[in-house]
């Protein structure tokens, strides 16, 4: 008898749960004007912006965050069902995966096209960059004369063996960053540099792009690799040991004589199936107007897409440099590539 | 009984099926072979992967069940000044996820950590002019995940030993056994089932970590199945990845039925004559008060401590109405899923009991395999077959009401419940099973004999025998799933966050210190079913004794 009681206990129990969440799913579908966000930046770093894009629209914003990727597959496998009307991602790889995926669909808008330069968006206008990140060179000023740093390229002199730190190759800075090499350099160029550049290393991968500036900074190497706006978070920490850190490297813009130096996007697409399109296509445009893109160059340090934009001081005092430029959608068909290559070369 | 019985036993394959969909889903992938793809795994990275995950498998699995069994085997046998608190010490490093115990070890040891700075400081070293071990390692990894694993064997394995009645020891002191020979002869290979369980378990999490192995740069199958898939755009052989992991933990799991097809422990329930605890005095119970904090104190405290620091510094900065929805929303959910999942299991087990066939038997397997799929793998596996439904379901709408409902079940809190018991499942059903296989049949059948209806035994009992492990079960799962990253990540609904997902998402944007609020809000409410448990636990064993 307790078996069975066992048995209805437990059913009564998942279709009150199914109940509870139908009516969950049904309240959030109440709202007439809202418009549904799937976004690979963090809470912390969107959801600022998406508070103020509502109380000044009227539109209410859902969010959900998570890697791209999962977003990615969330999104197939929801289909034409999907309630998400907008895809953010951190790097323009990802965006290109969803538009191959058959994803994301074009916005024809004259506001993104006067605000995006057209190398920073999809031809077909079915992704646009949103901020830029830049992955320069940081080394340690008393250990490194800065006339022996030219390009990435140089990295792979034996002068450098031992001294260069830089995080996995499964983190998608770097495998965006080999991907763009791929597309100017080719494979047999690429793989060769990777071989060498790996044999550099100091220590095997690990950690993030703060440790690297860490670990040049106590001395296990001289340079690192990472991305601006860690160094810059660095400088702006509420911990004063990681200020102090911070401030004990460098940045070196690699490549200003040719190629220029590596940078990312972050940037957004309306999906497929946005059953709130036109809220959608709003909350991009909201997302290029000079207080938005102000808002995420000081508060994360990215650099804006808009131009006239201020940087952050933090950014201002990294200097100008020359960025590379390459059609961006390339850097995520590569990917794929790049890895086996990273693979190839022992790049952990 | 049996016409009892077979509506159950149809709703169990039922369950069984919708339970076992993801695992089935990840092994479907083999139908398109991705033969370029694995000749670049074989000949690069796939070598590297098998061994890093057996070395870390096989190292928390002895890590475990060396400090579960020794603070097991001494709180349970020994008397000494402070065993009330290190009893409950002991299960500490429950609330504390791996992920986080290693962000804190690597801010405190890591070359450009306070300890190696301090050394250098004073004895002016450089780089290279000393030797400092490496906790960003296959054996950082092991050593950190045997620190908040162990509780799993020290839990069963505690209930184990505890349970064993005196006169096993008094017969063999008769007989002139040394002590040693004691342990090693009689109270290990009784309390076999329950550490061979609690280390298993321990072994599984292992091997679906992600978090720690991919911050300390360790590639293993889990880092290898991201990469196919996020970096090589390759979601089959991700799959087909992942699948080869279920397979190896299916082994494990057989092979320990097989190694102990002979042997039954069912021990007799003469809970009046249990073994009184010898008093230690002195050096003795020094050691033994030493040998049991230094786990807890490592897992727990030092890193609670850091945690502590950090958030003393930003927590104005992340405490505000929206943190009180986040501790509540990871509560609830929490509390809802131990519910769930250990009624599930009960279910499973006692149908197994009752009817021990083939069919049941391999069902539990299949549906327990899921403990040791990384989650994001799982998140997908639920993805796939619940998207199916809700399309079905809407377009059944459209049709009818022309009206589409929306996502009911992969867009809902449904959908992190589904997962969570099919990752967590495996963890309450091992202590359920391991709880009752402690009673044995002919108590069943005593009773029954003497008119006890089914629903007599049950209660009379099988419920006061089983509380210990139902509670354990509920703790464990209560506590993995307020941990649980990947999956809720992926499947949660719109506006809905955990503590988990806002202390990974500060961590892995490398703001540790603005992460240490939320993880410290996770030990601290993993504490709460802590707390509350062991204290029913103890009753319950104090009560019997």
């Amino acid at each position: 008898m307790h078996l069975l009681k066992n048995c209805h206990l437990s059913r009564a129990l998942a279709i009150g749960l199914i109940s509870l969440a139908s009516t969950l799913s049904f309240m959030g579908s109440v709202n007439a004007e809202e418009v549904n966000v799937y976004s690979a930046r963090k809470e912390a770093l969107i959801k600022p912006l998406l508070d103020k894009f509502a109380a000044e629209t009227g539109i209410e914003v859902n969010l959900v965050t998570g890697t791209a990727d999962a977003l990615i597959s969330r999104l197939n496998s929801e289909g034409k069902y999907s309630p998400a009307d907008i895809l953010i991602t951190t790097d323009v790889g990802r965006l290109v995966r969803a538009k191959e995926q058959d994803l994301t669909q074009a916005v024809d808008s004259s506001v993104l096209a006067e605000a995006i330069p057209a190398t920073l968006r999809d031809d077909d206008g079915h992704w646009f960059s949103l901020t830029m990140r830049a992955r320069p060179i940081m080394y340690a000023p008393e250990r490194v004369d800065v006339a022996n740093l030219s390009s990435m390229e140089a990295l792979t002199d034996a002068d450098w063996k031992g001294r260069i730190c830089i995080r996995s190759s499964s983190n998608i800075y770097n495998q965006s960053m080999v991907a763009a090499m791929l597309q100017q350099k080719g494979h047999a160029e690429t793989l060769d540099w990777a071989k060498k550049f790996v044999k550099n290393f100091a220590r095997p991968p690990k950690g993030g792009d703060r440790d690297q500036i860490k670990a040049v900074v106590s001395g296990q190497c001289d340079i690192a690799i990472a991305n601006t706006y860690y160094l810059a978070g660095m400088l702006d920490s509420a911990d004063t040991a990681e200020q102090k850190i911070a401030s004990q490297v460098n940045v070196f813009w690699p490549n200003q004589g040719d190629r220029g130096a590596h940078i990312n996007v972050s940037g957004a697409a309306v999906t497929k199936s946005a059953p709130n399109r036109g809220n959608a296509v709003k909350l991009l445009e909201y997302m290029v107007r000079k207080e938005a893109q102000a808002w995420y160059a000081e508060t994360n340090h990215e650099y804006p897409v808009l131009d006239g934009v201020e940087w952050s001081e933090t950014l201002t005092q990294f200097g100008t440099f020359k960025a590379e430029d390459i059609p961006l959608h390339r850097v995520g068909e590569l990917n794929a590539e790049a890895v086996k290559i990273m693979d190839k070369a022992g790049w952990k | 009984m049996r016409a009892l019985l077979d509506p159950l036993q149809g709703a169990l394959l039922i369950l069984g099926a919708i339970l076992s969909l993801p695992v089935v889903v990840i092994f479907a992938s083999w139908i398109a072979p991705q033969t370029e793809l694995w000749q670049h795994l074989l000949s690069t990275v796939l070598q590297d992967y098998v061994i890093n995950s057996l070395l870390l498998a096989c190292g928390v699995g002895i890590g475990t069940l060396l400090i579960g069994s020794t603070i097991a085997y001494i709180i349970s046998r020994y008397d000494f000044p402070g065993r009330t608190l290190l009893h409950w010490f002991a299960l500490l490093p429950l609330a504390m996820p791996a992920y986080i115990i290693a962000y804190t070890y690597t801010g405190v040891l890591d070359f450009s950590g306070p300890i190696q700075t301090t050394l250098r400081d004073s004895f002016g070293w450089g780089y290279g002019d000393y030797y400092f071990p490496d906790i960003r390692s296959l054996w950082g990894a092991i050593i950190i995940m045997s620190l908040v694993l162990y509780p799993y064997v020290y839990m069963l394995a505690r209930t184990a030993f505890s349970e064993q009645p005196a006169s096993l020891l008094q017969v063999s002191q008769m007989m002139g056994i040394s002590k040693f020979k004691y342990i090693t002869q009689v109270s290990l290979p009784l309390a076999r089932p329950a550490l061979f369980t609690g280390t298993a378990l321990a072994m599984m999490e292992a091997l679906a970590d992600y978090g720690t192995v991919q911050y300390f740069g360790v590639a293993t199958f889990t880092t290898g199945i991201f990469r196919t898939w996020f970096g090589l755009g390759n979601g089959l052989a991700a799959a087909q990845l992942s699948s080869l992991l279920c397979t190896f933990v299916l082994i494990v799991l057989l092979f320990e039925k097989w190694s102990r097809r002979h042997i039954k422990y069912y021990h007799q329930g003469q809970h009046h004559n249990l073994q009184k605890r010898k008093k230690l005095t002195g050096t003795r119970a020094l050691s033994a008060f030493v040998l049991c904090l230094v786990a807890p104190l490592l897992g727990f405290i030092v890193p609670t401590f850091q945690l502590l620091y950090w958030a003393g510094i930003t927590y104005t900065k992340n405490v505000d109405a929206q943190f009180i929805t986040l501790v509540f929303n990871s509560f609830c959910l929490a509390l809802a899923a131990a519910l769930i999942i250990v009624i599930l299991s009960l279910l499973f087990a006692y149908t197994r009991r009752i009817k021990n066939n083939k069919l049941n038997n391999s069902l539990g397997q299949t549906v327990s395999l899921g403990y040791a799929i990384p989650g994001t793998v799982i998140a997908v596996g639920v993805l796939v077959p619940l998207s199916w439904a809700d399309n079905l379901v809407n377009m059944l709408s459209e049709h009818w009401f022309n009206n589409s409902v929306g996502l009911i079940f992969s867009g809902t809190l449904f959908a992190l419940l589904f997962a969570y018991s099919i990752r967590f499942l495996s963890v309450a059903s091992h202590n359920i099973e391991a709880g009752l296989s402690r009673i044995t049949p002919s108590m069943d059948n005593a009773a029954r004999s003497l008119g006890a209806s089914p629903a007599r035994v049950l209660k009379q009992i099988h419920v006061p025998l089983l509380k210990t492990s139902v509670l354990s079960a509920a703790l464990l799962v209560f506590v993995d799933v307020l941990k649980e990253l990947p999956a809720t990540l992926i499947l949660r609904p719109f506006n809905f966050n955990t503590l988990a997902v806002r202390s990974f998402e500060l961590a892995s944007d490398e703001r540790l210190v603005d992460a240490a609020t939320p993880a410290l809000a996770i030990v601290l409410v993993g504490l709460i079913p802590v707390v509350l448990i062991t204290h029913a636990i103890d009753k319950t064993i104090k009560g019997k004794s």
